[in-house]
């Protein structure tokens, strides 16, 4: 679906999405009309609010003091020289409080929905860093927070449902379907769809019914601003390369929106392929799927030849999602960014790789973001830079590691 | 004139209401369906909305969730679901059948093929739940094109500018939502049902169906007075999953309360 007519050089990046929420065919607003109002007041809201001074500032102010910003770009010198090629800067969203990216956008959607008098607010989650995110940006503000999570994940990622716990949130297990990210999504639409009046439903990635992808993609683009400026101050040009893993894929588009413009930087988002693929255990829409729509956007898809979603497999929690964010959909198709897929196998050794050469321990979703540096590193001369995002730490997937060797903890 | 208007037209000559039930194609198994719909047109059903499964139904709650499962655990597919359309046409062609479904179904048949293969099936109407009408002109055109209603949905919370933008790409009938929340959720207030509907009419000659909370006679007697059509769904779909291996049972039980639907409504004259 390449279009030969586009010239990379002349597009308005900011200028995605269009009034409809479209990015090229993906994207939109596909959603019942029972959540129509809801949809078009949070897009009026975030519309009118979004360029606000007093909110911005209270923004920056939390990411700040709160959250610790900016995060540092560390040159991972001497996982570079092991590798003998290019090298490698991460960018350390892992060293936010709560451990990933994902409260860059909790603290945007959390505030806007203070303003917009809102009591009551739901969250999905996957691996459980946006629930932990949503739950603390929830306890600061005094709000009532509801976190749906799939059975499946709740045993997969204890520590974080403890936590949420901790903080005051209430989190449901949802039992139906593939009982993972996807159908956390289904139920949390139907809180929103229930409880309308006085809820506000913080989605964690950069997908469902337009405003959520470029709402989202705007709290997290703050990870590619800071990236870039980081870069020029220390290596005194922009990178080569930049990756980031794409489950939904709100890491990747925060590293990416900044350099869309800058062609000389090639893109490479990361894809779960799981046990491969060849096989039908993986979590990679963009390398295997083809559009479709889902949870209120026309995105890549996992589905069968009937339009049924079908189940996901990988290794991480936070990737284990059948669809992807349409921003990505629209940058594939148009050649901006390559997808690429990494197994569940290659991204345990990106995570032993950083665990013991560089003393950092990455969560599982950004270790496969780290093995695909890996392979193209190498593949680069040693004067050439890449930027990998470092999207959360891996406390959390203990547990899921030790499992995976035989040992018990 | 397509059969969906020709019912509402007859029925508006009776002075009466349709009572329209809804169940999942393919609940609990594919040889129930087309025994059921001409049973409920038996008892009193004036048209069928017949569920497309779908793995992911956002807007239902769990009783027509659990009806998709059973659905697709036969992998109860858009093809199979137009073979059923077509084997209950061989012996009612009277009665309109109405999908309703979600969107991603359609979009891997493509929309060109759904259209025509619905059409030569016999089907007379189509409600995508997760596709409103700023969404639907590609779908739209096929559809028109083979004299197909589009079904559009109306909540409490529509508004004004929304109410327009429907009544304009809907034809057929409309369903009005009449609670905030998924299918099969509780109690429905009938003033103000009567309240919003009598709004919507202001800005159309469709005539007006209304769903989501209607469980017994009582209840559709009361909406029927006040709209052009009542759909049942949820109460019916969990008959069928209390009997499920038991077709008898489950045909027996939704004949008898739509009976006494059709009864109670009838009464209310």
């Amino acid at each position: 679906m390449l279009n030969p007519e586009l010239d990379l050089n002349t597009v308005d990046w900011n200028a995605m999405p269009n009034e409809a929420g479209h990015f090229g065919i993906y994207g939109g607003r596909f959603a019942a009309e029972t959540l129509m109002e809801a949809i078009e007041e949070l897009g009026d809201a975030y519309a009118k609010l979004k360029d606000d001074p007093v909110l911005l500032a209270t923004i920056d102010r939390d990411l700040a003091f709160y959250v610790g910003r900016p995060s540092p770009l560390y040159h991972a010198e001497r996982w570079s020289r092991e590798l003998g090629g290019a090298q490698i800067y991460l960018k350390r969203e892992d060293l936010n409080h709560t451990g990933a990216h994902k409260i860059n956008n909790t603290i945007g959607q959390v505030l806007l929905a203070k303003h917009m008098g809102k009591t009551r607010i739901i969250a999905e989650t996957g691996a459980g860093q946006h629930g932990v995110a949503t739950a603390t940006i929830c306890a600061r503000l005094g709000l009532e927070c509801i976190v749906y999570m799939g059975a499946v994940d709740i045993i997969r990622q204890a520590p974080n449902v403890f936590r949420m716990k901790l903080l005051g949130a209430e989190v449901r297990p949802v039992e139906s379907g593939s009982k993972t990210l996807k159908d956390a999504l289904n139920e949390a639409m139907r809180d929103w769809v229930t409880n309308v009046d006085n809820t506000f439903y913080c989605i964690g990635t950069v997908a469902g019914p337009d405003p959520y992808p470029k709402m989202v993609r705007d709290f997290q683009a703050v990870i590619g601003r800071e990236a870039k400026q980081q870069c020029i101050d220390q290596t005194g040009r922009l990178p080569d390369a930049v990756m980031a893993c794409v489950g939904g894929g709100s890491n990747a588009i925060g590293l990416f929106h900044e350099f869309l413009g800058d062609t000389s930087v090639e893109i490479y988002g990361v894809e779960a392929a799981g046990r491969g693929l060849n096989t039908l255990e993986h979590a990679a829409p963009l390398c295997q799927g083809k559009p479709g729509v889902l949870h209120g956007n026309r995105m890549y898809l996992m589905a069968d030849a009937n339009g049924q979603i079908t189940e996901t497999h990988s290794i991480s929690a936070g990737l284990d999602y059948p669809g992807v964010g349409p921003e990505h959909c629209w940058l594939k198709d148009i050649g901006r960014a390559n997808y690429v897929g990494v197994t569940d196998d290659e991204a345990m050794a990106g995570f032993h790789a950083l665990t013991r050469i560089e003393g950092i321990i990455p969560a599982l979703e950004s270790s496969h973001a780290l093995a695909y540096a890996m392979k193209k590193a190498p593949e680069m001369s040693t004067d050439k830079t890449i930027i990998v995002c470092l999207s959360g730490r891996g406390d959390k997937d203990l547990n899921t590691v030790a499992d995976l060797e035989g040992i018990t903890l | 004139m397509s059969r969906i208007q020709t019912k509402f037209e007859q029925l508006k000559v009776e002075g009466k209401a349709a009572l329209v039930p809804y169940v999942t194609a393919g609940d609990s198994h594919p040889g129930l369906t087309v025994p059921l719909m001409h049973a409920m047109v038996k008892a009193g059903a004036d048209a069928i909305e017949l569920g497309v499964p779908f793995s992911d139904p956002m807007a239902d709650g769990p009783t027509i969730q659990l009806a998709c499962e059973r659905a697709l655990e036969h992998n109860v597919s858009l093809d199979d679901v137009f073979g059923m359309v077509k084997e209950f046409r061989q012996t009612d062609d009277d009665t309109p059948v109405i999908l309703m479904g979600y969107l991603n179904p359609l979009e891997a048949m493509g929309y060109d093929k759904f259209a025509e293969e619905a059409k030569a099936s016999g089907v007379d109407g189509m409600l995508t739940v997760d596709l409103p009408p700023e969404e639907a002109e590609d779908l739209l055109t096929p559809l028109n094109n083979q004299g197909i209603d589009a079904i559009f949905l109306l909540s409490p919370t529509t508004r004004q500018h929304r109410i327009e933008r429907i009544v304009a790409a809907g034809s057929g009938y409309l369903y009005y939502v009449s609670l905030k929340g998924v299918t099969g959720s509780n109690a429905l207030d009938v003033d103000d049902v009567q309240k919003h509907v009598s709004n919507i009419k202001q800005y159309t000659d469709i005539p007006v169906g209304v769903g989501f909370g209607i469980k017994d006679a009582v209840t559709a007697a009361a909406v029927s007075k006040v709209s052009d059509a009542v759909v049942v769904g949820s109460v019916l779909v969990k008959m069928i999953e209390d009997n499920a291996g038991d077709d008898t049972t489950i045909i027996n039980n939704i004949s008898g309360l739509l009976g006494d639907m059709r009864q109670a409504m009838d009464n209310t004259l």
